[in-house]
């Protein structure tokens, strides 16, 4: 095969799978038969077009090949229960008639059906990757470290949901869309941090998800170009991932952010993320992923570590949490007030969160007390805290710096 | 069209304890909601306390053990029912957001349909 072509199908499988689907679901009404179609018509672009060349729209090539063959399978199953197809038929189509804003919806549909408040939270990440994103159950298991049986039994029992109690595939009414997309975007934002930081595994970064998570983002940035949380979601996830390139060393190892090398980072993606950042900022209050992207953005734009605008940081995680109480963004403020006042400052704010029962469990807490203890030479305490990160965290490449620290300040 | 039952969970001793005006809100809210939704209701009760139910359940050999009591013990417990016709999740989630409760919510479940 040439292989020209078999990029042209693979670039066509990442970037149209959403699109494909979506637009045979629509013919369909049944997943897992627009499933079964999208795929023949892959299968079928990978023969046809290294006969015939890559069509000058392979998207709506596939579409068609896809509706195509749903309607073939739809008029059988009529057939077999003796219904006369007559609607069936008089909708075969040759070039698919779709304009612009039917494919927004069709997308934007599938998107929210995926990710649908009565499915369960793990259900809308593993639907949203497999039917938007077109992973394979197999990829999507492995990003998020279960076997494969446990994600195809998740991924049936949430079509199954979907299908049984009549999830709808509609965009929501005027009136429920803003806490729909919030749903949506909680989706893409996990699969973003999931990938950025991988939780546990011998790899810092899943590049796969971030860029999943980014497709994702620049998708509902095209549909819904007015919403601020949008943006702000897109913003937030270029300008933390313009430093991938920086985050570990040839070697593997963690590169704090202090460490990095600034003219490496991608300045497209940052100034795509402040132009955004700055539109998401123009509503009144600021919503949480604003703030978050405006954090982020005062990362980006310090020319040096050095140069870092502690305070400002400061001040928006005071604002983010009011935004949103949360202990977590408590642990971030502390952070910046240990850089913006120095450690012992940071420590006491750290200090105030105490026994917060949601950080129980959480090794950033104790990774971050460790720093500030071991800047103020209290070795002694750091050491507990590093170990105390240590048994708290799965990630590799994390684990294998907090061992380095440790052994820093560990008494010769 | 489809046909959903919403199922209404509330705590009993919340209702025991509440104020009569607060019975009769409720209530008025029960009369609002089919005036509002007469053409989609098809169905609905209420039910008596918990206090007054039976459970029979089959003793494993060829008879039954009948108990005092209702079949799980919760908090919150089935006071009563709609069922309801709606074109799919959203519109009978939105229906059950319009049915009033004390303390307690409600659950939504389509009615099987066999072919």
């Amino acid at each position: 095969m040439n292989p020209a072509v078999a990029a042209a199908v693979a670039e066509a499988h990442r970037r149209e799978w959403g699109f494909v689907l979506a637009a045979t679901v629509r013919v369909t009404r049944d997943i897992d038969l627009a499933e079964e179609c999208v795929q023949d018509a892959y299968a079928t672009a990978l023969r046809v077009w290294d006969e015939r060349g890559v069509p000058a729209k392979p998207a709506a090539w596939l579409t068609t090949t896809a509706r195509n063959r749903a309607l073939d399978a739809l008029r059988r199953e009529s057939t077999l229960r003796r219904l006369m197809p007559m609607v069936v038929e008089n909708e075969l189509v040759d070039e698919p008639a779709l304009d612009g804003d039917e494919i927004a919806d069709d997308r934007l549909r599938l998107i929210c059906t995926c990710c649908h408040p009565a499915l369960a939270p793990e259900a809308r990440v593993a639907l949203t990757l497999r039917l938007v994103c077109g992973l394979t159950t197999a990829e999507v298991a492995r990003a998020f470290l279960v076997t494969e049986p446990t994600m195809a039994a998740r991924i049936t029992r949430a079509k199954k949901k979907i299908a049984g109690a009549g999830i709808p595939f509609a965009v929501p009414a005027a009136a429920e869309l803003p806490g729909r997309i919030d749903a949506v975007l909680a989706v893409v934002h996990l699969v973003f941090s999931t990938g950025h930081t991988a939780p546990i595994g011998d790899r810092l970064r899943r590049g796969e998800l971030v860029e999943r998570a980014l497709d994702l983002a620049r998708i509902l940035r095209a549909l819904l170009p007015d919403d601020p949380d949008v943006a702000a979601l897109l913003a937030l996830i270029l300008l933390t991932d313009a430093r991938r390139a920086t985050r570990v060393d040839a070697g593997g190892q963690l590169i704090l952010l202090a460490d990095q090398d600034r003219s490496r980072w991608d300045r497209a993606e940052i100034a795509e993320g402040i132009a955004l950042v700055h539109e998401a900022l123009r509503r009144r209050p600021p919503g949480r992923l604003a703030l978050q992207a405006a954090i982020a953005a005062v990362h980006a734009e310090a020319p040096s570590w050095e140069a870092t605008d502690w305070d400002e940081l400061v001040a928006l995680y005071d604002v983010l949490g009011h935004v949103w109480p949360s202990p977590v963004v408590t642990l971030n403020r502390a952070v910046a007030v240990g850089f913006a006042r120095g450690p012992a400052a940071g420590l006491a704010e750290l200090d105030a969160l105490g026994a917060e029962p949601q950080l129980a469990g959480y090794g950033y807490l104790a990774a971050s007390r460790a720093d500030l203890l071991r800047r103020l030479g209290r070795l002694a305490e750091a050491q507990v805290a590093y170990q105390e990160a240590l048994a708290l965290m799965d990630n590799d490449v994390e684990r294998a710096f907090l061992e380095r620290r440790l052994a820093e300040v560990q008494p010769g | 069209m489809s046909q959903y039952l919403i199922l209404i969970y509330d705590d009993e001793a919340a209702w025991e304890s509440a104020p009569p005006d607060t019975g009769e809100r409720i209530m008025r809210g029960h009369q609002a909601f089919a005036e509002k939704n007469g053409a989609a209701v098809a169905g609905g009760n209420a039910l008596q306390p918990t206090g007054t139910a039976t459970t029979v359940r089959p003793d494993g050999a060829d008879g039954f053990t009948v108990t005092d009591g209702p079949f799980v013990e919760t908090k919150e417990a089935l006071g009563g029912y709609y069922l309801v016709e709606a074109a799919d999740l959203d519109e009978a989630i939105s229906l059950a957001k319009q049915v009033p409760v004390l303390s307690g919510g409600l659950e939504v479940r389509p009615i099987m349909v066999f072919d």
